[in-house]
């Protein structure tokens, strides 16, 4: 194989880059879209090279896609994330043996393609999963292929080298676990853990997630062979660490006070605060202020509409839409002063008694100098 | 100076008879609230600290900025309404952090944060109005506001070392200065507003209305059962506005119910009062005690005129008997 060296110093598998050509994507466009998701990633961006090398890897994971309880918005999303040509490569580029919206195959041929991909990488595909697993009634509430969601998960699920459960529903349930769950909706990760799997799980909450954080995770592995790092609830930190509320764009008018009292108003127009009107950025963790929504550098707040905390669980789809928010945590620009503040120039006793004592000393001792030139003098 | 042993007993009972009025330390009785005295209700478990009360307090009532070089300097930017520590001549209402190792949980004494809003406490029986001696502040008989006169302020600051909550705050830096200190907003009042900080406070952390209400409303939120949802009224008892908000376990006393004779500005919270820097006061103001000993001493003139008599009488006793040897 041919290798070719870009002006970054990436190496790109000469047949790849044939294949970019015939899609109309220029090289340097693709190494945009690495530097992109590096970015996404927090890493620095001498990685776009490797990320880079690792997507022209011919010996790419498998990646087998399934759906539960939801709404395919999340491979919507997926699919419309800007450059789809760019995306659509890079599905292609990580093997999707498996999704029912995108296979062409249909029935029979497409469950025994599942089975055999299954059987073929085990131990070495990502899954990833979409919506949630009803366990009411032994998972009547959604079978494919005859079989139930619940026996689908319990097949797959421990033969994955990690399984990424990309959207609210996957994560946490969704929609269809808030009050009072007839289905029993139940995430991905609750159903490993009732069910002793021990496969990892990424959770990518959202509806939709940006689809930036998935390929991000996805780029991660294929690129460190390692998951990224977690929190706590199973979310990547790169991109759930933060609250909505910390980077948000309207968020200097929260520390001024300046809020929008109702839609369409004066301070609603000037782009004013909107947690007057239900805004739960304050309590949901996800990176949409900084890396938006498909690339034309939009999401909901910025358009006008406060944040419904669809990513956190017990507030998207839990909490009235216009319920105000529990503010979770304060952070700078925000500053605060403290219950006691110092007073600028103030003398504290401690202070005023080490002062007086080093006066004391160098009293007694021009006195005692004074004494003694006196003395000598004399 | 020769003094016998009568002679001197009787001095010093007149000086007794003068000064009796300290050793009967009972208050006078304790001053209550006007009829239709208005406050205000500060839930500290429901402040988000984003300051619009502090920004309103500024607007509603004509007030410059504070003046902080180097945080200005920092932000590239001038005239910060924020830019003070702390209640002075230019600031009427504060919101102030209480925090604590990781300071990550609202509302927790350990590992926590809370916020707390200082302004004036509008005393029943205030301390200030006891002290300044040219009725400069007064307290409204019909609204209970504690309110400043400027015409009739002299500037003696007494009302500063008066007040136990350290509120009224002195114009240093003016020619001609006068005494500053939050006055519940009384022209918004009077037109028929609402303070400037309730009106604009967007969860009802800042709540106006009649002081014996707010009360209610307070007793109320103490008893719910913490976790539950409970609809709290915005900006005013009367607004008719209401948010939802989780209910916090609070601590079960309003503060300001008893302080120094109690206050028409109530505060609740979450975290113990003396970590947001509200002291523990006695439920006597010292402004009734001093005021008993002073009207009980002065009382018709009696005692300063034995105590006068009784030292005339030893001074005559003693120049009869230096000009006798």
């Amino acid at each position: 194989m041919i290798k070719s060296k870009d002006k970054n110093g990436s190496q790109i598998d000469k047949h790849y880059t044939e294949q970019l050509k015939e899609r109309g994507i220029s090289r340097s466009d693709f190494i945009k879209f690495c530097s992109v998701a590096v970015a996404t990633m927090s890493m620095p961006l001498s990685f776009a090279a490797k990320v880079a090398k690792s997507i022209t890897d011919p010996a790419r994971p498998p990646v087998i896609w399934l759906h539960f309880q939801e709404c395919t918005g999340c491979t919507e999303t997926l699919l419309r994330a800007t450059h789809p040509t760019v995306d659509n490569l890079v599905l292609d580029m990580i093997s999707l043996d498996y999704s029912e919206t995108l296979c062409a195959a249909a029935g029979h041929q497409v469950e025994d393609a599942l089975h055999k991909s299954v059987k073929a990488n085990k131990g070495k595909f990502i899954l990833v999963v979409e919506g949630s697993v009803p366990l009411a009634e032994d998972g009547i509430y959604c079978k494919i292929g005859g079989k139930s969601a619940l026996d689908i998960i319990k097949e797959i699920g421990p033969q994955a080298a990690a399984t990424v459960s990309i959207g609210s529903c996957a994560s946490w349930g969704g929609v269809q676990s808030t009050y009072p769950n007839p289905t029993q909706a139940t995430g991905i990760g609750d159903v490993y853990k009732m069910n002793n799997i021990k496969t990892p799980v990424i959770n990518l909450p959202g509806c939709p997630p940006s689809p930036y954080n998935l390929l991000s995770t996805v780029l991660y592995y294929l690129t460190l062979k390692k998951l990224p790092k977690l929190d706590k609830l199973g979310r990547p930190k790169f991109a759930y660490s933060t609250l909505v509320h910390e980077n948000c764009e309207r968020r200097p008018h929260f520390d001024a006070g300046r809020f929008a009292e109702k839609y369409g108003d004066e301070n609603h127009r000037q782009g004013h605060c909107l947690y007057k009107i239900g805004c739960k950025g304050p309590e949901t963790y996800a990176n949409c202020p900084s890396i938006n929504f498909c690339d034309v550098n939009t999401w909901p707040v910025s358009v006008g509409h406060p944040c419904f905390g669809c990513a956190e669980q017990g507030v998207g789809f839990a909490k009235p839409l216009h319920e105000q928010a529990d503010v979770k945590l304060v952070t700078p620009p925000a500053g605060f002063p403290n219950i006691n503040e110092e007073k600028p120039g103030g003398v504290t006793i401690g202070a005023a008694a080490v002062a007086g004592v080093v006066a004391g000393a160098a009293i007694t001792a021009s006195v005692a100098t004074a004494k003694k030139i006196g003395e000598t003098e004399a | 100076m020769n003094i016998d042993r009568k002679q001197f007993f009787k001095v010093l009972a007149a000086g007794t008879v003068a000064t009796s009025g300290v050793s009967t330390l009972f208050a006078r009785e304790r001053k209550l609230l006007p009829k239709n005295a208005v406050g205000i209700l500060y839930d500290a478990t429901l402040c988000i600290g984003c300051k619009s009360c502090e920004v309103e307090c500024k607007k509603v009532n004509g007030m410059s900025g504070v003046f902080d070089t180097k945080l200005e300097q920092s932000h590239n930017v001038s005239g910060i309404w924020d830019g003070g520590n702390d209640l002075d001549s230019k600031t009427l209402n504060k919101i102030k952090m209480y925090r604590n190792g990781t300071s990550s949980t609202k509302d927790k004494e350990t590992n926590g944060y809370a916020f707390i809003k200082r302004a004036c406490m509008h005393c029943i029986d205030p301390n200030c109005v006891s002290a300044c001696p040219v009725t400069a502040l007064t307290k409204d008989p019909i609204t209970g506001i504690v309110q400043y006169d400027k015409g009739a302020c002299i500037g003696c600051r007494y009302c500063q070392v008066a007040c136990p909550f350290n509120i009224p705050k002195f114009e240093f830096d003016k020619a001609l200065p006068e005494i500053v200190k939050c006055e519940m907003c009384k022209h918004q009042l009077d037109k028929g507003g609402i303070p400037g900080c309730c009106d604009v406070c967007p969860t009802g952390a800042s709540l106006f209305g009649p002081v014996e209400k707010l009360m209610k409303e307070a007793r109320r939120r103490i008893k719910a059962q913490p976790g539950t949802k409970y609809r709290y009224p915005v900006s005013s008892l009367e607004s008719g506005e209401t948010q939802t908000h989780t209910v916090q376990k609070y601590i079960s006393y309003i503060y300001g119910e008893k302080e120094t004779g109690g206050t028409q500005y109530l505060i609740l919270s979450a975290v113990p009062y003396e970590k947001l820097g509200l002291l523990k006061l006695p439920e006597k103001s010292a402004a009734s005690t001093s005021e008993k000993i002073q009207h009980t001493a002065y009382k018709g003139m009696i005692a300063p005129v034995v105590l006068l008599g009784g030292l005339l009488y030893a001074a005559h006793r003693s120049t009869k008997q230096d000009s006798t040897e």
